[in-house]
């Protein structure tokens, strides 16, 4: 077992416009009501980058944003670890597409954006972090397998570690063969250290065997939930938001889960 | 080890699939006909014929099972580094849309070839492990980090073991991606020549099982003795002038195994023969190590290995400790005199107790290992 704190969140969705503006919807105190991702290109990105800037990065550098606001601390003193089941969706399809025809004339933006880590990249250039970075993928259980990380991080490091999971839509024709409803990013800074900040401790066991999942109540945030990989952290942030001890379960790959029980401070 | 003393490289002028720039390559010529275990038909694609031929040599499948019986299945973690996965597969699916639709052929297996994580999940399946499992894909320094991966895992007791590695095949994304960048050299790559001029792109994968230290039987065992990690926070596809990130990764790996710069025997550089590369690499090593550790990158063997490449240049690493053997540099004929550390063109020999190995990826993601005999 593996405990965390929980001292920063960070979370953009449908509906889902920032964790404090969240927290009612996740808790059941107010309804849902469905919105597209408010999608905008962070201020911490230099004019350059900004235009560069696709939807994962869009994602991923506002959700770490507003965690590290939480948290009070400075985005160069973390490690990072990024986590995402398809990286840029968009750049994949446009790419895939210029390799089919003549001529093959991949644009050198294209091709570095086209790196799984190139969130992580934009994130370090913005943050100024020198700090390590990992970039992570295991399909439907990438948060999962990007909490397992971040917690070793935490544990045998010693790190503060941001932990950020982003997901969006593949154009067709890939959605009909990979269908990610929509665009979702969420984010969580954790350290070894309970401080002032941590709003909750997370203990964290990897378990070989199938568990009953937890699912979410209302039921567009379980399609939610469902319908992107980086989702399946919603569980975990409904936990958080009601500020009681909870006991939850996450699929990681078949035949293995996580259990995280959530204790506020 | 013959090709390495034999100086015999793998780069041959580029043929494959109908790419039509004028490069060398790397290129496992068997992979068109071979095909992967038929249980496992739905992960059937370069990157995993690739992965299936690698884990068939030396033994491994063997060592992996008696590890199985030791630990159980679900007590070995498989983390695997890949850059482009099985992405060839869609670029090849997008030629063959249909007409009518605009669909992908019915053949067509997303979640097994071009999802990133496809490699580890054939890996597991092929290997039969069921422990915590993921990719690391951080372009040209993935299949280092997961060397950093397994030891955490095993330290904070998710497992007991691990299978590491990576794998990455040639792709029209890689090669055309680089020559966009102008990276692609029309020569065998040159590392550290003075007129080096890019990178000849490759294929090729490697795999490690490691344990805890506690349990090493040999006489005198190989050990992972320290990992660095780093980001230079600079820029995406061109890494820090002074080389701030590499020298960072060096020092956290030589700082995490408890040694100073002169209890390295030999480094194996990144040197992917870009100016900018082996230039900011150059002052990086100069910087930590002097002018004294002998150095090369085995580039001109291999090729660029992208997401392959820190694997098959930790493997090589461990190898010349195992054999007390200093690669040299095949292709570079006029060393950049520019760079002050002692490259070494010719192979040579030598008692090797402990080696470090650099990788760096676009992203200025960076990661140094060292690995070797402890005292």
């Amino acid at each position: 077992m593996m405990r965390l704190y929980v001292e920063g969140i960070g979370l953009l969705g449908p509906g889902l416009d920032g964790w404090s503006a969240s927290r009612a919807v996740l808790t059941g105190e107010a309804a849902y009501v469905a919105a597209p991702t408010n999608l905008r290109a962070s201020d911490m990105l230099p004019a350059a980058e900004r235009r560069r800037a696709g939807v994962p990065i869009k994602l991923a550098l506002t959700v770490g944003q507003e965690a590290f606001l939480q948290a009070g601390r400075e985005t160069k003193t973390a490690s990072t670890v990024f986590t995402s089941s398809g990286g840029d969706n968009d750049n994949v399809h446009a790419i895939n597409g210029i390799l089919a025809t003549a001529p093959r004339e991949v644009s050198p933006t294209r091709f570095h954006n086209s790196v799984h880590n190139a969130a992580a990249g934009y994130w370090c250039i913005a943050a100024g972090s020198h700090e390590p970075s990992t970039s992570l993928c295991a399909y439907d259980a990438s948060f999962v397998a990007g909490l397992l990380e971040s917690a070793t991080q935490v544990v045998v490091d010693d790190a503060v570690v941001a932990l950020v999971a982003y997901d969006h839509s593949y154009p067709e024709p890939l959605h009909s063969v990979r269908p990610i409803t929509t665009s979702f990013g969420a984010a969580l800074i954790l350290t070894k250290q309970q401080s002032a900040k941590s709003l909750a401790a997370i203990d964290v066991e990897f378990r070989s065997g199938k568990a009953p999942e937890t699912t979410m109540k209302d039921e567009a945030l379980e399609d939610l939930r469902k319908g992107v990989p980086a989702a399946r952290v919603l569980p975990l942030l409904a936990a958080l938001a009601a500020a009681k001890t909870t006991q939850i379960s996450i699929d990681y790959l078949e035949g293995n889960h996580l259990d995280i029980r959530v204790t506020p401070c | 080890m013959e090709a390495l003393q034999a100086r015999q490289s793998g780069l041959v002028p580029c043929v494959f699939e109908d790419v039509d720039l004028e490069t060398y390559i790397a290129k496992v010529g068997m992979l068109d006909s071979f095909r992967v275990r038929s249980d496992l038909s739905a992960y059937d694609c370069r990157n995993n014929r690739l992965a299936q031929l690698c884990l068939e040599q030396d033994g491994f499948v063997e060592a992996t099972e008696a590890a199985r019986k030791k630990y159980g299945a679900a007590r070995i973690g498989v983390f695997m580094g890949t850059s482009t996965s099985g992405i060839l597969q869609t670029e090849l699916a997008y030629r063959h849309l249909d007409p009518q639709t605009g669909a992908l052929p019915p053949d067509f297996h997303y979640a097994e070839t071009q999802n990133s994580y496809s490699l580890a999940g054939f890996v597991s399946n092929y290997l039969g492990l069921t422990g915590p499992s993921f990719v690391v894909s951080s372009a040209c320094s993935s299949s280092a980090k997961v060397f950093a991966n397994a030891l955490r895992m095993m330290e904070a007791g998710v497992c007991d073991a691990a299978v590491i590695g990576g794998v990455d095949s040639l792709c029209l994304s890689t090669l055309y991606g680089f020559n966009s960048l102008g990276l692609v050299s029309r020569f065998p790559c040159r590392p550290y020549d003075a007129e080096r001029d890019g990178i000849s792109v490759g294929e090729g994968g490697g795999f490690v099982l490691i344990e805890r230290a506690t349990e090493a039987k040999a006489a005198d065992p190989m050990f992972l003795l320290g990992v660095g990690e780093s980001s230079d926070a600079y820029h995406m596809s061109t890494p820090h002038p002074e080389g701030l990130g590499a020298i960072l990764a060096m020092r956290r790996a030589l700082d995490a195994a408890g040694l100073q710069a002169g209890d390295i025997d030999y480094i194996n550089l990144h040197g992917t023969a870009t100016k900018s590369n082996d230039a900011s690499e150059g002052k990086a090593v100069a910087d930590v190590f002097g002018g004294k550790v002998p150095c090369s990158s085995t580039k001109g063997w291999t090729g660029h290995l992208l997401g392959a490449a820190g694997i098959t240049e930790a493997i090589i690493a461990m190898l010349a400790v195992e054999h007390g053997f200093i690669p040299g540099s095949v292709n570079t004929q006029q060393l950049d005199a520019a760079i002050a550390i002692d490259y070494r063109i010719e192979n040579g020999a030598g008692k090797i107790r402990r080696v470090l190995s650099n990788s760096f990826g676009f992203g200025g993601s960076n990661c140094s290992l060292v690995l070797g005999r402890k005292a």
